[in-house]
């Protein structure tokens, strides 16, 4: 099993004040899964995406990620596990302003071992994998349409081959059309083998994925099956 | 690693090239001014020990008054204990020495036709001019002669000749007559410049045969100063200790504490002086130090307006992975990277500065040394690493989530 969430609860306190945010969630997820988490705001499913991610761990329960317990690393633990483990694709893009395309792909790349060559010939492979044309590699973040940005953001969340790619309402900023490219290039990236997981509050947007799990007020509502339509968004 | 921190702080700091320059201005206006200023104290140092110099290495100076009323230069205690036979004293009877100068000064009033001046009329013998460095410009010093029959000669100083006779060259004053507190005095001599300043100047003196000035100017047979030359630095404590012994004996007193006289050599006057200027050149950079605490203060906030600027980019840098040191390390290496540049445009200023300044002012002399340029360095490297710690530590404890959030 890829993910494995046990009892996950996530608990903030303020002073007297408890607030749940996840409230003994279970559930799993495998390899080559393509899963929706489904939730209007406050439901809970961003805290439950920031500890899949690894960007948070839980107050109580246990999240399994290929075998490795993250449910209790320390700062520096999580930052390397989401490095090597974990790719984003932000509703913002959250692209580097003022840089080019390449180097907002290498970013992850950073203060690794590895030369430059090297990280140039992995972001264009990976560039060239998320669709994205070779003639704008060298462009500036600010010279993109949306659609090209979150190709380019779903390449930097490719590069360090991730377990899993974790997609933040992704299409949040694009209009119709480019919508259907990003979400398209997803279930793409899926059908090569990627366990995607998407968190979103739009039904149709949730409805590209094969499973979709409900979650409403910290408890998950209903986990099912989805065949995707072909759509019109 | 560090290559990728380096090229990652060039990124950012090309990124908005006004305001990195305008924050590293403060520190080039902070470190050039401290450059600047220790330049000036230590030259200062410098011309004051170089002029301590010239007036004789060897030389030891004995004053009336008691010890602890010691001061470094210029009038001493109006006391009257020493006279001109325990000078003839210590020439006879001390081992050691190369000479022994008496002198009786006073301040008086002197006047050639309409132009008069008031200053230092100092009665010498005519070893005065080996012991205390005086040389001979135009005309004779002191002679035997003049001392035995108390002659009415004067030699004067250059600045002196200037204010009696005019800049004009021309005058010759050899030969004419002034008057020295009402008295008539023929000028003899004039002696060669030796620079100074203020109540020191040796070039605002006029020499008298010492037995004129004791009959016919101070009245008295009570000297001023007596100064003495040692055979050699080695020789100067034992002379010290010498002198002390005959004076206390002649003048029949018991216990050093107690003595009437005081004594001082060059190297006393050497560190006075250098202590003098070394306050003088603390407080100075002191001042200029302020301008550069400023300027790292002005490297704080822009640094913490970055982060907050960057927020979003730094919730990204997280969620990449990118570790919470490395965020740390990339906004300090800014900081230190904006004082580094600071510091060395300001090394420069100062050091060219440096060299102008005498070159307008005349009288401020300047030195640089290698020592101050390897302190700026460090000082601007601390400035950065200081004032840089803080904002750096903020953006590495962002919380990511909230980061990516920040609108």
């Amino acid at each position: 099993m890829m993910i494995s969430c046990k009892n996950l609860s996530k608990i903030y306190r303020n002073g007297d004040v408890e607030a749940i945010a996840l409230n003994n969630v279970s559930f799993e997820i495998k390899e080559g899964a393509f899963v929706s988490i489904i939730g209007p705001s406050g439901s809970g499913k961003s805290t439950l995406m920031h500890i899949l991610g690894a960007l948070d761990t839980p107050t109580s329960g246990k999240y399994f990620l290929d075998g490795h317990d993250v449910s209790e690393l320390n700062d520096d633990e999580l930052s390397d596990f989401r490095k090597n483990k974990i790719g984003f694709v932000f509703q913002s893009f959250n692209l580097l302003p003022r840089t080019t395309v390449l180097r907002n792909v290498m970013l992850p790349l950073l203060y690794s071992n590895t030369t430059k060559e090297e990280r140039l010939r992995r972001a264009k492979e990976c560039l060239r994998y998320a669709g994205m044309e070779e003639s704008k590699f060298m462009n500036l973040s600010n010279q993109l349409s949306g659609g090209q940005m979150q190709r380019v953001a779903i390449a930097r969340a490719l590069i360090n081959n991730p377990s899993i790619i974790l997609a933040d309402e992704p299409t949040g900023n694009l209009d119709t059309k480019t919508s259907r490219i990003v979400m398209e290039a997803l279930q793409e990236l899926n059908k090569k083998g990627h366990t995607i997981i998407l968190i979103t509050h739009e039904m149709d947007v949730a409805d590209y994925a094969r499973r979709i799990i409900h979650i409403r007020d910290g408890i998950i509502e209903k986990d099912e099956i989805n065949v995707p339509n072909d759509h019109k968004i | 690693m560090l290559i990728d921190l380096l090229k990652e702080t060039a990124w950012a700091l090309t990124g908005n090239k006004v305001r990195s320059s305008l924050t590293i201005l403060g520190i080039v206006i902070g470190i050039s001014s401290v450059i600047t200023m220790v330049s000036i104290g230590q030259g200062s140092q410098k011309t004051i020990q170089e002029k301590i110099q010239s007036i004789g290495s060897n030389l030891i100076m004995i004053s009336p008054g008691s010890q602890k009323s010691g001061m470094v230069m210029g009038a001493r205690g109006g006391a009257q204990t020493l006279k001109i036979d325990d000078a003839e004293a210590i020439e006879s009877d001390i081992q050691g020495i190369s000479g022994v100068a008496p002198e009786i000064s006073g301040r008086y009033q002197v006047t050639y036709k309409g132009n008069n001046t008031n200053t230092r009329v100092i009665g010498v013998t005519p070893e005065y001019s080996s012991v205390k460095n005086v040389e001979i410009e135009n005309g004779v010093f002191i002679t035997d002669q003049y001392i035995k029959k108390s002659s009415k000669v004067a030699i004067l100083g250059p600045t002196v000749a200037e204010d009696l006779f005019g800049e004009n060259t021309y005058i010759d004053p050899i030969g004419l007559t002034i008057r020295i507190n009402n008295i008539d005095f023929e000028v003899v001599g004039v002696t060669k410049e030796k620079g100074g300043s203020g109540m020191n100047n040796s070039d605002d003196v006029i020499y008298v045969p010492l037995n004129t000035s004791r009959h016919f100017l101070s009245g008295t047979e009570y000297v001023t100063t007596i100064n003495v030359a040692a055979q050699s630095q080695d020789t100067m404590a034992s002379v010290q200790e010498q002198i002390t012994e005959l004076l206390l004996k002649r003048h029949k007193i018991d216990t050093e504490e107690d003595a009437d006289f005081s004594i001082m050599n060059q190297t006393d006057i050497i560190s006075t002086a250098t202590s003098i200027t070394s306050t003088f050149t603390i407080l100075l950079s002191s001042i200029a130090g302020i301008s550069l605490l400023v300027g790292g203060i002005g490297i704080m906030n822009m640094m913490l307006t970055t982060v907050t600027e960057r927020t979003r980019e730094i919730g990204l840098r997280k969620a990449v992975g990118i570790r919470r040191i490395y965020i740390n390390l990339q906004f300090l290496v800014e900081a230190i990277m904006l004082t580094f540049i600071g510091g060395t445009i300001g090394v420069f200023i100062g050091w060219v500065a440096s060299i102008f300044i005498p070159k307008f002012y005349s009288s401020l002399a300047t030195e640089v040394s290698t020592n101050s340029i390897f302190l700026a360095f460090g000082v601007s490297a601390a400035v950065g690493i200081i004032f840089g710690f803080y904002p750096a530590r903020r953006a590495a404890n962002l919380s990511p989530i909230e980061a990516l959030r920040y609108e």
